[in-house]
């Protein structure tokens, strides 16, 4: 059983290592859209500072979905998904596999380079030091939740619009939390309340993702 | 050991067969005829455990493949119409990860299957660079590094030449020698020399 | 009971049924929503802060609990057609869809026209009103997902697993945003409730409520009875029924 989750983390990270575009698009896409914010907020370093947490966030959310759209693409297509599901072991647990390889491939650099964003918006250090713990705690549920999605517009061939439409009200009460832990670090409030919560929603959709991404696996290879 | 009783397949909203019964026993093939939208992958898709009956029941050793799946899992192997090949990896890349999610490997090697199959030279190739024949004998491959009782083949010898046909021909009869069941779709005709061979005909129900 | 029930979850039954009741079921819808807004209009006694833009309310709040009772039906139904494997069930996901959001559009937009005279803006960000635009989404998204897998059968139970993630999801947004409002907002603008609502107004309002029902319930069998039609046209007890009557 863990073989098998071991095998198919292997597997995606192989693949994953050997298209660069899979890390290195959704890192881009977040710079860019994170840049694009700094236009509309003008020089007004107050604006940018006040706005930052957010516009941050907004692009990792974006950044994360977008790159979820392909995740089970080339699987579907080529009956590799029919393999994975014909195999013993448990569907629930070979969906984790698939969303913790997600995570590292398209989590992880998000995490790497969100440092750099935070200074780019000018927050203090500290905050910046939130930033990351929260995009560190949120982005494996982004993963969760978006292959939860993933699997629902499996048989679509332009799937990214309708997948965000299904997951992105999902991600409103992490972006609430994550933006003003963010925001509360900057004021020096305490923030450990907000932390815990956005790690139980972690562990809520750790819980019951692998459960509803397999049932919906299930339903759209069923003829 | 394989029962099937009053099944039922749908596609879609349409019925394409129903009330079909019938057993497959150790040693024996069981060949699915019917011409084109009979119904004979949607049947291969039911038998194993990729969709759900609406009507009927299909036992494996007596009991529901529904309560025993993951047992039921380990003892097949399902070739469809996708190769389940992915493009970007090796040969052996390929086998291996399906030899690992399957979690029963055979007596026989990697390289020895590809050995038989004729593509041991594309061990370390990507699989991209294959031709679709070749791709087809490395989606055949799965069949012998596992051990498992039931080969539920959709297709199998779609564009292989003669000598891939030959040998995934001899695979089968050697899996069959075994006491083991092989259920397939096929329009080719194939001497299955002495093989207890079965034929059951889709697209006659009223 | 249980055989009634089971009868009643085959299309033909359920077809025979909606085509007696649908006529009945829209007279009652008729005069209930005209004696509410009669009740709401015209008796009920006018505000003394509010004046008489409070009247948009027998409108407003009804069609809010409608959005969510319908979305929480969808999901319970959702689940019996997964379990049960009960065709219609899906049916009834898939009809009543169109009809929630209807409900929350309507909820949406007397909430903004409520909004302008109350708070000097069509839209200010109100914890309800924004779960309620959350809500709107979580519809148009199941409706999406259902019209963009061609497969029907394979949409609806799709779609049914959508809904239980979205059931599941909706009271942790609803308090994500009620925390993030009062974060956010003085808290002037959120006394948008009624606290305490005087009987001469809760009764138009619950009049008002029990006729979104029976309309949701009109609209629901209308719609059911002509998505049976598309699907079992071929079939033999519709012919049958169709010769008789």
């Amino acid at each position: 059983m863990t073989r098998a989750f071991g095998a198919l983390l292997k597997r995606d990270l192989t693949l994953v290592a050997r298209t660069p575009g899979d890390y290195t698009t959704p890192v881009i896409f977040f710079v860019v859209c994170t840049t694009l914010f700094s236009f509309v907020a003008g020089k007004d370093i107050a604006v940018l500072k006040s706005i930052g947490p957010g516009v941050i966030w907004v692009s990792a959310l974006l950044a994360s979905m977008l790159s979820l759209e392909g995740l089970f693409r080339s699987d579907y297509e080529d009956g590799t998904l029919e393999q994975i599901l014909t195999a013993p072991a448990p569907l629930p647990l070979m969906v984790l596999a698939k969303a913790f390889a997600h995570w590292i491939s398209a989590g992880v650099p998000l995490l790497l380079i969100s440092p750099i964003l935070g200074i780019l918006m000018n927050l203090d250090s500290h905050s910046t030091t939130i930033l990351v713990v929260t995009i560190a705690i949120s982005t494996p549920t982004f993963s969760l939740i978006g292959i939860f999605g993933a699997a629902l517009v499996i048989s679509q061939k332009k799937a990214g619009m309708l997948l965000s439409l299904l997951t992105l009200p999902l991600c409103v009460p992490i972006l609430i939390f994550s933006v003003s832990a963010v925001s509360a670090a900057a004021d020096q409030l305490p923030i450990s309340g907000h932390l815990m919560l956005l790690g139980a929603f972690f562990v809520f959709t750790l819980t019951l993702s692998p459960f509803g991404t397999a049932g919906a696996l299930r339903i759209m290879l069923s003829n | 050991m394989l029962q099937i009783n009053n099944l039922a397949g749908t596609r879609g909203e349409r019925l394409l067969f129903k009330n079909l019964s019938f057993a497959v026993n150790g040693g024996e093939l069981l060949l699915i005829k019917g011409r084109n939208g009979a119904g004979k992958t949607s049947l291969l898709r039911l038998i194993c455990g990729l969709a759900t009956p609406e009507t009927g029941e299909i036992l494996w050793d007596g009991e529901s493949i529904a309560n025993i799946r993951s047992e039921y899992f380990r003892s097949l192997v399902f070739v469809g119409h996708d190769n389940g090949v992915n493009l970007d990896l090796t040969v052996q890349e390929n086998l291996h990860f399906h030899q690992a999610i399957k979690g029963n490997p055979s007596a026989h090697s990697i390289p020895e299957v590809l050995e038989r199959l004729g593509i041991s030279r594309y061990l370390k190739v990507p699989c991209r660079f294959l031709s679709a024949g070749q791709k087809r004998r490395v989606a055949l491959g799965r069949l012998a590094i596992s051990d498992a009782r039931l080969w539920l083949l959709d297709e199998p010898f779609t564009s292989l030449d003669e000598r891939a046909l030959d040998a995934v021909k001899n695979l089968i009869i050697q899996h069959l020698d075994q006491g083991r069941l092989c259920l397939a779709t096929s329009h080719q005709t194939i001497d299955w020399r002495d093989s207890k061979v079965n034929q059951i005909r889709l697209g006659e129900v009223s | 009971m249980w055989l009634w029930f089971h009868k009643l979850s085959t299309a033909r039954h359920f077809y025979a049924l909606a085509t007696r009741l649908t006529p009945w079921l829209g007279w009652l819808t008729g005069l209930t929503i005209a004696l509410g807004l009669y009740l709401g209009l015209v008796v009920a006694p006018i505000d003394y802060q509010q004046k008489d833009a409070y009247r948009i309310m027998f409108v407003h709040v009804p069609s809010a609990w409608m959005s969510m009772m319908i979305y929480t039906m969808m999901a319970v139904s959702g689940a019996i057609g997964l379990i049960w494997r009960i065709k219609l069930a899906h049916v009834a996901c898939t009809a009543a869809a169109t009809i929630g959001a209807s409900f929350t559009l309507i909820t949406l937009v007397t909430g903004s026209i409520w909004g302008k005279p109350m708070w000097g803006a069509w839209w200010a960000w109100d914890a309800r009103l924004t779960s309620e635009l959350i809500l709107l989404f979580l519809y148009l998204g199941f409706i999406a997902l259902e019209s963009a897998i061609p497969d029907r059968t394979k949409g609806q139970k799709a779609g049914a697993i959508l809904l239980l993630a979205g059931v599941v999801n909706i009271p942790i947004i609803h308090y994500s945003v009620l925390w993030w409002h009062t974060l956010h907002q003085t808290a002037s603008v959120s006394k948008f409730g009624i606290p305490s609502i005087h009987i001469s107004m809760l009764t138009p309002l619950l009049v008002m409520t029990v006729g979104f029902m029976l309309l949701f319930l009109t609209i629901l069998a209308l719609r059911m009875r002509a998505m049976i039609l598309e699907t079992e046209y071929q079939s033999k007890w519709l012919r049958q029924l169709e010769e008789s009557g």
